[in-house]
């Protein structure tokens, strides 16, 4: 069973500490943060459980198409209101309680002061190719 | 020499290494390599004897391997460069390649990656395709699932039962990448009936069979689900569905129920039917009875309200509906699909709408989501 972990960079509900945003951080703690994520899918990588892992830049805009003949449309940058993606990682495992005990050892990557963040991440199922039943 | 035979030698090759004292874990290392080298050099330069050839290569890997990591541990000459003559059977070799491959301690996904790699003689890629997982994922997946194993006896029987659960569950995978993992699957059940005087295989190919004979007719253009009573019943493999029904009536012959052949019993009635309408209901029903007094499963409990509905009618079906748990997968979708016939159709489209809300998989939900709107438009309202 596929799942997806989504981070945000804002959205979701109220974060459990009050951290500084990451550019308030030593680079220390930056690196720690990064190293903690890193070691994290390569643990999943020799558990067989590691699908695929991306970040993603704050910038870009919601595009949509606006008639023939016409250049699409777009609406950017995002509103600072806006629910907002930072990333992903995908994984496959056996059941959804598995999920829920990666994304809470993702969440607790250290922050500033060498705390753990505990940010709230976004857990969805994929759903799949198999129809399954008739 | 095509791959698919190439294939076929995989778990009797493995089966020659372990009786020269390999350990399970680097013979199927080592089969692996020979097997992703003669993929390579066969089709120019095809040997006169491929199994002779597939085990030469791999008790040569397997010779390199143990080197190497015995002039680490400083310790040469562990094992003896001579193999032993070749003992007699390779069928209970691969006998025991399916329990060993599907051992109970492995969770489900690597007991299949497992079975496909050492019995079905996949490469790992193809199984990482099929799975759409990363080949070094997969790689550790059927590694770490060998460590489970270290020690484990190759010699003993072990649980039929996870066996067959682990070939029907590669079944069920159907398609992925360029590997059809049904006909994988019914391959692997095929050889193993054949190995085996069990009626639970006998029943599980017939199984397979009865589905996959319908599979043509099952989608539509765009993967869109076609159900039951709307397929094509000319695009039924007459073939499959012969063979499927030969072999369930020499299992049933037995005298030994299990489910498989129960549930093989109800796909035999449903590929006897020459329209949807002829389907013989009542007779669905008794069998799942016995199964469900085989399970005691509340998806055979959900399965059985569906057949009472087509059977005794909307209420009937309901009455048995009530009896399935609230979290059930697919319980909303049956429970819609009743209303509906019940002539709430306001409800059964409300009920298709949430159905597809929870559905495990794109084609179901599309199919629920399209239902939904058809009720409505039935319904006339908006």
């Amino acid at each position: 069973m596929k799942y997806l972990m989504l981070k945000h960079y804002r959205g979701g509900p109220t974060p459990a500490h009050d951290q500084p945003p990451m550019d308030r951080w030593t680079p220390a703690e930056v690196d720690a943060h990064m190293q903690y994520m890193s070691d994290f899918a390569d643990r999943l990588r020799k558990t067989g459980e590691f699908v695929d892992s991306q970040a993603l830049a704050e910038r870009g805009a919601f595009v949509r198409a606006d008639g023939a003949g016409r250049p699409p449309v777009t609406d950017g940058p995002f509103a600072e209101t806006k629910d907002l993606i930072a990333g992903w990682m995908i994984i496959d495992v056996d059941s959804w309680e598995r999920a829920v005990e990666l994304a809470g050892e993702l969440s607790a990557a250290p922050g500033a002061g060498g705390e753990a963040i505990d940010e709230w991440l976004e857990v969805r199922p994929f759903l799949t190719g198999v129809p399954g039943q008739e | 020499m095509n791959a698919a035979l190439l294939r076929e030698l995989v778990p009797a090759v493995i089966g020659v290494l372990v009786r020269r004292g390999a350990d399970f874990a680097s013979a199927e290392d080592a089969v692996q390599e020979a097997l992703i080298r003669a993929l390579d050099t066969w089709p120019d330069d095809p040997p006169r004897d491929p199994k002779g050839w597939l085990v030469a290569a791999a008790w040569r890997r397997f010779l390199d391997a143990v080197r190497s990591e015995s002039a680490r541990r400083d310790r040469e000459g562990a094992v003896d460069a001579e193999p032993p003559p070749d003992p007699v059977s390779g069928a209970d070799d691969t006998l025991r390649l399916y329990f060993l491959c599907a051992h109970p301690t492995l969770p489900p996904a690597a007991a299949v990656a497992l079975t496909l790699r050492a019995v079905g003689g996949l490469t790992t890629r193809q199984i990482a395709e099929a799975h759409l997982v990363p080949e070094a994922t997969m790689a550790q997946r059927i590694s770490r699932a060998k460590k489970k194993l270290e020690g484990l006896p190759l010699h003993r029987p072990g649980d039929l039962a996870t066996v067959l659960r682990v070939l029907y569950l590669v079944f069920n995978e159907g398609y992925g990448g360029d590997l059809d993992l049904a006909a994988e699957s019914i391959r692997l059940t095929r050889q193993l009936a054949a190995l085996t005087d069990e009626p639970e295989v006998a029943g599980l190919l017939a199984l397979m069979l009865l589905h996959h004979a319908r599979r043509a007719s099952r989608t539509g253009p765009a993967g869109r689900l076609v159900p039951l009573a709307d397929q094509d019943r000319g695009r039924w493999d007459t073939a499959l569905i012969a063979e499927g029904v030969v072999v369930l009536q020499a299992a049933l012959a037995r005298d030994r129920l299990g489910e498989y052949q129960a549930q093989a019993a109800i796909a035999a009635l449903h590929a006897d039917a020459p329209t949807a309408d002829d389907t013989d209901w009542p007779q669905i029903v008794e069998w799942y009875d016995e199964l469900l007094a085989l399970t005691g499963s509340p998806v055979v409990r959900l399965n059985r309200a569906v057949a009472v509905g087509a059977a005794d009618g909307a209420h009937a079906g309901l009455a048995a509906l009530a009896e399935v748990g609230d979290d059930v997968p697919r319980r909303t979708a049956v429970l819609a699909w009743l209303r509906e016939r019940a002539g709430e159709l306001e409800a059964a489209a409300g009920l298709y709408v949430e159905a597809a809300r929870a559905a495990p998989s794109v084609a179901e939900r599309d199919h629920l989501t399209r239902e939904a709107a058809r009720v409505r438009a039935l319904s006339g309202s908006s």
